[in-house]
């Protein structure tokens, strides 16, 4: 991106040194940095607009709520979803599956339904769906992947059948960083009359996302890793949906009437908004939403595009590292994951991070897939919109000098 | 910085034991077991230990993976155990866990961990504190737990 210096100088975390070396921050796909307009919006909401929303009648309040239903909207436009009572605040991606789990699926699957999801899941896309086959007596079943780590689609076609209730994938994955063909996963599931859900948290930070061209029923993002405060996410449902669940906690703002034996629930999203939100968090988003749309979603992935096509063919280059995932950057997001031959990722990460270079390293919530490839752990690098070509390049050099220091000559152990 | 430091931490005693661990491997006859696993990263120790009719550690063993410093903890763990009594060897592991967090000890408890004590300088490097301590709380569950043997 030519705008590159600019944008670095919104984000004062990046000019600091690590070890005495330029920080090189690797780990985007943990949290993104924040720049300065998000971190001041939320400061400037707490010293002249603070109030809890939906409550007051005072100036103040509403202030907060305007800026709070605003920032909804903001999600709403950015997620191409039809309106703004699809679009849920939750605590993060987490609590949005979570949500999913224990009001949908509780409700609609049952002994006998199927969910099906792949085995590239992370914890928070995994786990509700395991829990939640337990709870339900339903059975949980897993699409494989082909032999360069992407969704197996045509084992897809033969999972999902007319038992199957619930798909539940990654948009876009968090280890191999692959994209998953939503929208053909979508139609199989609906074919079977079955809903999705798409856990977006590494698809709507770095790509143009469009819920409705998708045609995901359930869509899930944290707020943390697109630059927004931590503590905010969002679940997108379908309005017809949404209307027919119950909701998934129960409190302040997400009532209609409460008596004292029954109490009735207001619409969506406030059903399930239970309790004071994290307004300033929302906010924030909206302000994260703000510079991401400055700058472009096309441009970012694009840049990131860059990025990989520039360090990916080099790590390939090091004798004994191992790439997980596709090789051609073409099918790659920012995301990279490796592991060098007789070294584990700790020991590389901690080599790094003298470097400067902040990489993460370990089983990236991610145990099943862990298993699926044989490993125990990997090193994960991942880029995001202010990351450069001199950033990649310093990581190839850096895990380069990693391997001389471990005395790796051949990929063996000395 | 670079890499300089890194020395600190890899010191060659480390990567040696990590290269070449003692006692890895599984046990006959274990009196205990335990198997610990650090979440966080996915390590895993299989630890097994022979008491005798004394309660002194006439054998011991781990099997598992992790990275260098899981790894040449448990080795160096292991050695420093070996013939110890149930007794003195949960002492040494106090005396490991408690210089890993910053805490003093005495330089003799220090001068009885033999090789372990080099990785008592994990302190530098906080996130890998985990890493040098695993096999020592694997040390301390196995033997505080009843004997396997009814």
């Amino acid at each position: 991106m030519d705008k590159l210096e600019q944008i670095r100088a919104d984000f004062p975390i990046l000019q600091q040194t690590v070890n005495e070396e330029p920080l090189v921050y690797l780990d985007n796909a943990a949290t993104a940095q924040r720049p300065t307009p998000v971190l001041e919006r939320v400061c400037q909401f707490y010293q002249t607009d603070n109030a809890n929303v939906h409550r007051g009648v005072h100036t103040l309040a509403q202030r907060a709520t305007t800026a709070y239903e605003t920032a909804r909207q903001k999600v709403q436009h950015f997620l191409h979803a039809a309106a703004p009572e699809e679009i849920i605040f939750t605590r993060g991606c987490t609590e949005a599956l979570n949500l999913v789990a224990a009001t949908y699926g509780r409700t609609h699957l049952q002994a006998g339904d199927e969910i099906v999801i792949s085995v590239a899941e992370h914890h928070s896309n995994l786990i509700p769906w395991q829990q939640l086959a337990h709870q339900t007596g339903a059975r949980l079943r897993y699409i494989g992947l082909t032999a360069t780590g992407e969704l197996d689609l045509a084992a897809a076609q033969q999972l999902i059948n007319d038992h199957t209730k619930l798909v539940a994938v990654a948009h876009a994955t968090n280890v191999l960083g692959t994209i998953n063909p939503v929208q053909q996963l979508a139609a199989l599931a609906h074919a079977h009359g079955a809903v999705i859900v798409v856990d977006g948290a590494q698809a709507v930070p770095h790509m143009p996302v469009d819920v409705q061209a998708l045609d995901a029923d359930f869509y899930a993002f944290s707020g943390h890793k697109l630059m927004a405060p931590t503590g905010i996410g969002v679940l997108y449902g379908k309005a017809a949906l949404l209307a027919d669940m119950p909701p998934y906690q129960y409190g302040g703002e997400m009532i209609s009437a409460v008596h004292q034996q029954t109490s009735t629930w207001a619409a969506a999203p406030y059903k399930f908004e239970a309790g004071t939100p994290n307004i300033a968090g929302a906010i924030g988003l909206g302000a994260a939403i703000d510079y991401l749309q400055t700058i472009g979603m096309t441009q970012i992935a694009a840049h990131e595009q860059q990025l990989v096509a520039q360090a990916l063919p080099a790590l390939l280059q090091i004798e004994g590292l191992t790439v997980y995932g596709p090789h051609d950057p073409t099918k790659h997001t920012g995301v990279i994951a490796f592991n060098l031959a007789g070294l584990h990722p700790h020991d590389l990460a901690t080599a790094l991070d003298m470097e400067g270079i902040a990489v993460r390293a370990g089983h990236h919530c991610a145990q099943p897939l862990m298993e699926y490839l044989g490993v125990s752990a990997t090193a994960r690098a991942s880029f995001y919109l202010y990351n450069t070509a001199a950033e990649a390049a310093a990581l190839v050099a850096a895990v380069q000098k990693a391997k001389e220091f471990f005395h790796l000559g051949t990929g063996e152990i000395k | 910085m670079g890499l300089e430091k890194l020395n600190n931490l890899y010191r060659e005693v480390i990567l040696d034991h990590a290269q070449h661990p003692h006692h890895k491997g599984p046990l006959a006859q274990a009196t205990q077991q335990i198997s610990l696993n650090n979440p966080t990263c996915g390590d895993v120790i299989n630890l097994q230990i022979q008491l005798d009719a004394a309660d002194r550690i006439q054998a011991i063993g781990f099997t598992g993976d992790g990275c260098t410093i899981s790894q040449a903890s448990a080795s160096m763990m292991t050695t420093a155990v070996t013939g110890k009594t149930k007794e003195e060897a949960l002492a040494l592991a106090k005396t490991f866990s408690d210089l890993a967090i910053g805490k003093k000890h005495a330089a003799a408890d220090i001068a009885a961990l033999g090789d372990a004590q080099v990785l008592t300088n994990i302190m530098e490097f906080p996130a890998r504190i985990k890493c040098a301590t695993l096999a020592w709380w694997a040390l301390q569950r196995a033997l505080l737990q009843e004997s396997d043997e009814d």
